[in-house]
């Protein structure tokens, strides 16, 4: 295998990972605060224990998603030095101030916050859970803001300066102002509290169902599933939202993830094609007429235009080359995001309005609730490969190509240990992480707040 | 500003960064070190954690920070110096990794197999973050293969000669003593009496390597190869490293930690100063090495950074500097007041 495909499965696989652990970290944070802030006003023990058991579940998936945070920002310069060279005048300002504006305030006060309680005031206590959330957000904004520079470039934002062979900045405030980024912002905070919702929602299910801590988890599980909804619900507008500006900026993508061949308009919605095994021809499909030109025009009657025509155009533009992402791939995910995305608005809503109706302790469906909490998970790495492998074979969209972008200097070698090694370290820190979240979730509050040694609830009462 | 003002200014805030790094994390990366060697309890290992935990994270945002105004200002130092040291920072990145989550991990269990397993992995993380940064560095000061594409040519292999290795274990011994300082302050009873007694023996290693490397930068001729001279920076550092054996030995505790703290930091100001403008030395060819006018950004975002650091860097700065204050207080081994 060659360098480049193996950076390119190195830098797939190491943020998948990562990303596998982040998205709850940005939306628990905010829950864990929360709780914390209704302590605080009502001196209520209840909340206070949810805070702690929330947040004890909070850190231990915090903990994983800092260090393999690291890795990401090592990387562009380690496997993709061409690119950080060709745009680094552009790209490195956003990571330098992410660094400088949000990995200090999160981790400081988090610091503070773990090691604070009864040490510092009760206020300044409060204010660090608020402060850690608020930081880890920011730094979703600000490699957001990067990660939408590589979608969509804003045209005003740089300038190509040909005695150094690079792309320059000239319009800061074009950089951080790109739609796209925002966009991304949006889908990607609102994603975070979904998911830390069906955490939630999954772990008191299993409690309700065994009639633990009643009054705990009843509280935990309507709250999540009222904010689960808004989540979902602000999760799908930003995606249609997307899917509008993707017709403007990224068309290529667009069509291959709705595997459309020829330019429609209107443009129909595939519900199912086969294509062949090379993913680049249509076998056969069921399709629901004009429905694509809504998603990407908010109208029944705009043109969507076709892979084959948008090829020509790029060959043209561009030179000869393969410009058509892996088709199999951006439709299938577009899809199973899209599928458990309404799946998890409708099982909130369904949630909510049962919540309403009468006494969900005794619900018979309550015993599968726990596994709703695939759905996020599984949601939020499609949409991540859809973005990103959607994006082909472009790293920086139009501007620069994947295999113009990798470092030059590095082996097969280099790569086979490298991705040996990260997959080793990563798969045994996922098993501990799963061992110790499956022990403190069903150990439940009262282990929680009980710091010391162990959480056993055997063995709690005999410790101290 | 002019564009060669911005140059200095963004090579001299990297070396901040730099020196806040080895300075703050040197200490964490020596207790980490120490860790399993010091405590024999297990009450004893977590309030040696303790004495580090609300802040370790917060000291290698500052190596993030290097990271990302390295890219910022000058991509091509970065992309040189990333691509080429490779296995190398894979394996300081493997070792951040395991000690990272193993700080947190540890205590979450009670078997005695576990916990000797995370304190482990703490220790050997440390101690890979440690070397690899020093022979890293070291290597820097040294000159590396560099191509007129500023490309590195060699391979891991090629940093693992004498002198980067002396680098290496030098950093390694510093930052132990560093980390025993740090006790010394931040323990009570017996166990600041053995931090404190590891800290002579390992002042007697630190300086005997600090020594050595200092003899071989100066006869290998790795010295002054820029445009600014030391002068008696170096000699400083050996001085107050020599003068903190004084202070170690004499149970002083708060001036063998300065001291020691000192030694970093002037350590750090040598090797920035003494390639100055270079930051990376190519020993294929001296023209092809990377400076701080052939690798940095436009003058733009040079600018716009500037203003950016402005901002938040004394921001950053007061509530670190606030953090430690309010966890000044000793820690104690009793198992009410320590935190999981």
């Amino acid at each position: 295998m060659d360098p480049i495909t193996l950076s390119r499965w190195q830098f797939g696989l190491t943020t998948i990972y990562h990303w596998l652990f982040v998205p709850l970290t940005l939306g628990l944070g905010w829950y864990v605060a929360f709780f914390q802030t209704r302590y605080y006003q009502t001196k209520d023990e209840t909340w206070r224990k949810m805070a702690k058991f929330w947040g004890k579940l909070f850190l231990i998936n915090f903990a994983i998603g800092v260090v393999t945070g690291i890795v990401q920002e090592f990387q562009f310069g380690m496997n993709w030095s061409e690119y950080s060279r060709y745009v680094g005048d552009i790209f490195g300002a956003p990571l330098a101030v992410e660094a400088l504006m949000a990995f200090f305030m999160e981790s400081t006060f988090l610091g503070i916050w773990i090691f604070g309680e009864g040490k510092v005031s009760e206020k300044v206590h409060l204010a660090s859970i608020w402060l850690a959330a608020i930081g880890s957000n920011l730094s979703a904004l600000w490699i957001l803001l990067a990660n939408g520079f590589m979608q969509a470039p804003p045209a005003n934002s740089f300038v190509y300066n040909e005695a150094n062979g690079r792309l320059e900045l000239v319009n800061f405030f074009a950089l951080i102002g790109n739609p796209k980024g925002w966009i991304f912002f949006w889908h990607t905070i609102s994603d975070g509290v979904a998911m830390a919702a069906f955490l939630i929602i999954a772990v008191s299910a299993y409690h309700i169902v065994r009639k633990q801590n009643l009054d705990f988890f009843k509280r935990s599980f309507n709250i999540a599933a009222v904010s689960g909804l808004i989540a979902g619900v602000l999760i799908f507008l930003g995606g249609h939202t997307m899917g509008q500006y993707m017709a403007e900026v990224q068309p290529m993508k667009l069509a291959a993830l709705e595997a459309i061949w020829e330019t429609e308009q209107p443009a129909s919605f595939s519900l199912l094609t086969i294509g062949d095994l090379s993913g680049k021809k249509e076998i056969w499909s069921i399709r629901i007429p004009a429905a694509m030109s809504f998603l990407a025009c908010n109208n029944f009657t705009c043109e969507v235009k076709g892979v084959n025509e948008l090829q020509a155009t790029y060959e043209q533009q561009y030179g000869p080359g393969d410009y058509i992402p892996l088709m199999i791939v951006t439709y299938w995910t577009f899809r199973i995001m899209m599928a458990f995305g309404v799946l998890m608005i409708l099982i909130t809503a369904y949630f909510v309005w049962a919540n309403m109706r009468g006494d969900i302790t005794k619900a018979k469906w309550m015993k599968w609730v726990p596994w709703v909490l695939i759905l996020p998970y599984l949601a939020n790495a499609s949409g991540w490969i859809l973005t990103e492998m959607g994006r082909q074979p472009w790293i920086v969209y139009g501007l620069l190509k994947v295999e113009d972008a990798v470092s030059p200097n590095l082996t097969t070698v280099d790569l086979l240990i490298s991705l040996i090694g990260y997959t080793v370290v990563y798969g045994s820190l996922a098993v501990s992480m799963v061992y110790l979240m499956k022990k403190y979730a069903i150990a439940g509050p009262d282990a929680a707040m009980h710091e010391s040694v162990d959480v056993a609830p055997a063995r709690v009462g005999s410790q101290d | 500003m002019s564009y060669e003002f911005l140059q200095i200014l963004w090579f001299i805030l990297i070396a901040v960064l730099w020196i806040g790094f080895f300075f703050l994390e040197g200490f964490d990366f020596g207790v980490g070190m120490l860790l399993p060697f010091l405590g024999k309890k297990d009450e004893e290992r977590r309030a040696i954690i303790n004495s580090i935990g609300s802040v370790w994270d917060g000291n290698e945002v500052w190596l993030l920070t290097a990271g990302g105004a390295t890219f910022a200002a000058f991509p091509h130092w970065y992309a040189t110096m990333f691509s080429g040291f490779y296995l190398a920072l894979f394996l300081l990145l493997i070792g951040l990794i395991i000690r990272g989550v193993s700080f947190e991990y540890r205590s979450k269990d009670s078997a005695p197999a576990w916990r000797n397993r995370f304190d482990w992995m703490i220790a050997i993380g440390s101690f890979l973050a440690a070397l690899l940064l020093g022979a890293a560095f070291a290597n820097l000061a040294r000159g590396v293969p560099i191509d007129g594409n500023k490309m590195f040519t060699g391979n891991l292999f090629t940093l693992l000669n004498p002198y980067g290795l002396l680098g290496g274990l030098t950093t390694v011994a510093i930052f132990l003593l560093h980390g025993a300082n740090f006790l010394g302050l931040k323990l009570e009873g017996e166990l600041r009496e053995r931090v404190n007694a590891f800290a002579k023996k390992l002042w007697i290693g630190a300086s005997v390597l600090y020594v050595a490397l200092g003899v071989f930068t100066y006869v290998a001729g790795f010295w002054a190869r820029g445009v600014v001279n030391p002068g008696i920076i170096p000699i400083a550092a050996v001085a107050v490293l020599l003068v903190a054996g004084y202070f170690i030995n004499n149970k002083m505790e708060g001036w063998a930690f300065i001291m020691v703290a000192l030694n970093i930091v002037l350590t750090q100001v040598t090797f920035f100063s003494m390639t100055f403008p270079n930051v990376m030395l190519s020993t294929t060819n001296p023209a092809y090495s990377l400076t701080i006018y052939n690798a940095s950004s436009s003058q733009y975002t040079l600018t716009v950074m500037s203003i950016v650091a402005l901002i938040f860097v004394p921001i950053v700065l007061a509530y670190q500097g606030w953090t430690y204050y309010m966890f000044r207080k000793r820690i104690s081994t009793d198992k009410k007041t320590l935190v999981y």
